[in-house]
């Protein structure tokens, strides 16, 4: 069944909706992309499926593995095994992603009934998963994200993402300011953690990344609302056309 | 921007867990300062008349002098006549071994998590342990004197090291250098001594722990360290109080002489009473720290981690005197609620090469105002001086402040000075970010602040260093739900 069932979603900050009332449905082992123009409403729908506390829920229900998510507080949805990786990580000083990721892996397991890695195990673990992305064991050792290159950044994400094993895992735009072998390292990584299990919705503005990671589904988020679906050749349709049809055909229906 | 206040503002509301009393009975003075006061507390002690007249003497400077006011904190007008000078735990006169020691006693150190059992301690530090006015038990002492270590009370050193402290005892830090030295040097009860001769490497962490038990009741010690030619001590300081809804005065000396290559580490840990939520009580701790490196080569650092008390005002100096000598400073402070801290220290550079080193981490919470000054003065025959100041702060929430007072004294054409200053915030994002990975918004605040301290952590002896982590966190943390 439904790993996330999204229906009818409604949020606003401030005065002003954004968005509008979405519906989706993610199944494990499936990949969906999410595309669509600057401020339609893409980051606001990771933030308040990540639970984000700016963001008022005005309608509509998430449900997560049977669990209302929106009762959840946000390190609980994080601990339920949802992920973002976000589009612009904050920096932490003083605190390394190894130990920053210590903390986080050890929560999680603690959640989960499972007992603390130690050192050893600990350390085993971030060698592998370090191996997968492809990130630099010295930038591991620094404060977390630093004084790290844009692209160091994204990479980081998605080796939290790599330690943490999520069930759900919402990259959003993950792929932009990745240079081209990057890009392919990072999505390999993606692909690398795919599991039947487990489900991932990206959020990119371009087809190439789905060269990469080949979306089961292809969602077009306009104006607060999910105005069309379809499979990868969709992309492939925006990237010629633009967003203007869809708007178009939103319009006339 | 409202809900992030709102977020610290729990979370930085924390409780105090060493505010229990101890029932045990105490012997007091009555409350009121007058020279019968002082001359009470030299007979308590069966002083030599050495020591009663130094004290009268101090009586009389410090009945001309008046509270300073040039530090930025506030407090009502203290009435000295109100505290009680004197309060000393009943028990068998002379303790011959630990096991003597109250089984009350006893458990109130071990229940602030200090053992006064000598095979205990596997880390192996000794313990001074001081109830309000007295030295109750000091752990290790003949081990220490088979090295020539003197580890004592400082009322037993004025009984069997009389000179000793009459050679050092407000060498560094004169009677009438302030006002809370003045009165400190009047009825001053007790504190630590601790002489390390020559060449000797000291073997185990020092230790004093200090505790304010009865109400009413000023704690004023004295602690001296005289560290000779190539010896080395590490000394460490802690303290708590009972929550009481009074203020309490805590105006304590301590005074540290390092000979030639001679190098004291001095570390606190200073988690006094603070005050409830609405800053009603609190101990007011007004402290005069000084080390004077008077031999060539020789070292002294102050490490300070401060999270409690209402008002702080202590300023660890080091006089360097000794050409080549070192002084170096690193504090974390703590202040939340309705805390203040004025807080730093002063480098004096006297002698010819002389480097010191200020690493100062201001955290501020609550509405609490949190103040680093610092002075570092370079004489004209320090050639070669140098300084490298670092004063960070650190901000939660928006209703509290933290200010910087860097002074500059520079009398010499080739010191190098340099500050370096930063203020930031834990801001809504970070906090978020770390929700996002399965950390609650308590563990993020003590991980941010843990990373943010790390650099004074760092200076402090491994077990302390885990006991100050623990109490930063504690400092801030609250009922986050
Ligand atoms: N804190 C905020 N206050 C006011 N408006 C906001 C806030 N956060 C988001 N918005 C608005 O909500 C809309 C949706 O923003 P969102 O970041 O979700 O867009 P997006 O689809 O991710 O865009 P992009 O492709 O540029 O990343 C935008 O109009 C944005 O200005
Ligand atoms: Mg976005």
């Amino acid at each position: 069944m439904g790993l996330l069932k999204i229906e009818n979603l409604t949020a606003s900050i401030g005065d002003k909706e954004i968005l509008k009332g979405i519906n989706l449905t993610v199944n494990p082992g499936e990949v969906h992309a999410i595309m669509g123009p600057n401020g339609s409403g893409k980051s606001t729908l990771a933030s308040v499926l990540a639970g984000r506390e700016d963001y008022e829920v005005t309608g509509g229900s998430v449900t997560f593995q049977d669990v209302d998510l929106l009762e959840l507080s946000p390190e609980d949805r994080a601990r339920e095994g949802v992920f973002l990786a976000f589009q612009y990580p904050v920096e932490i000083p003083g605190v390394t992603t190894i130990n920053f990721l210590k903390t986080a892996v050890n929560e999680v397991r603690k959640y989960r009934g499972e007992e603390p890695l130690d050192a050893v195990s600990f350390l085993k673990m971030m060698k592998e998963k370090s191996k997968l992305v492809e990130i630099d064991q010295a930038l591991l050792s620094r404060s977390l994200n630093e004084g790290f290159s844009g692209g160091e950044k994204k990479r980081n994400e998605i080796f939290q993402m790599a330690m943490l094993e999520p069930k759900l895992a919402i990259l959003d735009e993950t792929d932009s300011g990745l240079d081209i072998d990057a890009l392919r390292i990072v999505a390999n990584g993606v692909n690398k953690l795919k599991t039947p299990n487990n489900a991932t919705i990206v959020v990119t503005h371009y087809q190439r990344l789905l060269d990469y990671i080949v979306p089961d589904f292809v969602h077009v988020l306009w104006n607060g609302r999910i105005v069309k679906s379809g499979t990868k050749e969709l992309a492939l349709e925006l990237e010629e056309k633009g967003y203007d049809w869809v708007k178009a055909e939103t319009a006339l229906a | 921007m409202s809900k992030e206040n709102d977020i610290l503002e729990e979370i930085t509301s924390s409780d105090y867990k060493y505010g229990f009393t101890t029932d045990i009975e105490t012997d007091v003075a009555p409350a009121g300062l007058n020279e019968d006061t002082v001359r009470f507390i030299s007979a308590k002690k069966k002083e030599p008349l050495w020591m009663l007249e130094w004290r009268l003497e101090a009586f009389k400077i410090w009945k001309e002098m008046t509270t300073p006011n040039w530090q930025n904190v506030h407090f009502p007008e203290i009435n000295y006549q109100d505290i009680i000078y004197y309060a000393a735990p009943k028990q068998k006169k002379t303790v011959n071994s630990l096991d003597e020691i109250d089984p009350e006693l006893r458990k109130t150190f071990e229940k602030l998590g200090i053992s006064l059992d000598e095979q205990k301690r596997l880390t192996g530090v000794a313990v001074d342990a001081v109830i309000d006015s007295v030295s109750i038990a000091t752990t290790f002492k003949s081990k220490l004197a088979e090295l020539g270590i003197i580890f004592c009370s400082m009322s037993e050193a004025i009984e069997h090291h009389p000179e000793l402290i009459r050679k050092y005892l407000g060498s560094v830090v004169p009677v009438r250098d302030n006002y809370f030295t003045a009165l400190n040097s009047a009825v001053f009860s007790d504190g630590s001594f601790c002489f390390i001769p020559k060449g000797v490497r000291c073997p185990m962490e020092l230790s004093t722990y200090f505790r304010i038990n009865t109400a009413n009741t000023g704690q004023f010690e004295r602690t001296l360290i005289v560290c000779e030619d190539n010896s080395y001590v590490s000394y460490l300081e802690g303290c708590t109080a009972p929550m009481r809804d009074e203020n309490q005065l805590h105006a304590a000396v301590v005074e540290l002489v390092a000979m030639d290559n001679a190098h004291i580490k001095y570390s606190t840990v200073q988690n006094w009473y603070p005050g409830d939520k609405e800053g009603k009580g609190g101990i007011y701790n007004f402290v005069t720290k000084r080390g004077i490196c008077l031999g060539k080569k020789s070292k002294i650092s102050w490490t300070q981690v401060e999270t409690g008390s209402a008002i702080t005002w202590k300023y660890p100096s080091v006089i360097l005197k000794g050409d080549d000598s070192i002084g170096e400073f690193y504090s974390v402070a703590v202040t939340n609620n309705y805390q203040q801290a004025d807080t730093g220290t002063k480098m004096i550079h006297i002698g010819k090469n002389t480097r010191s080193r200020i690493v100062s981490k201001g955290i501020s919470a609550g509405k609490s105002q949190n103040s680093y000054r610092g002075l570092v003065q370079v004489m004209k025959r320090a050639d070669n001086a140098r300084n490298f100041s670092q004063c960070d702060s650190l901000l939660l929430g928006n209703k509290c402040g933290a200010h910087t007072f860097p002074y500059l004294e520079v009398e010499n054409p080739n010191a190098q000075v340099e500050h370096e200053a930063t203020t930031s915030k834990i801001g809504e994002d970070q906090i978020f970010y770390c929700n996002q990975r399965g950390i609650s918004t308590e563990d993020a605040v003590a991980l941010i602040v843990n990373g943010y301290a790390k650099e004074v952590l760092n200076q402090l002896p491994m077990e302390f260093a885990v006991e100050a982590q623990k109490l930063l966190a504690i400092s801030l943390e609250g009922s986050v739900g």
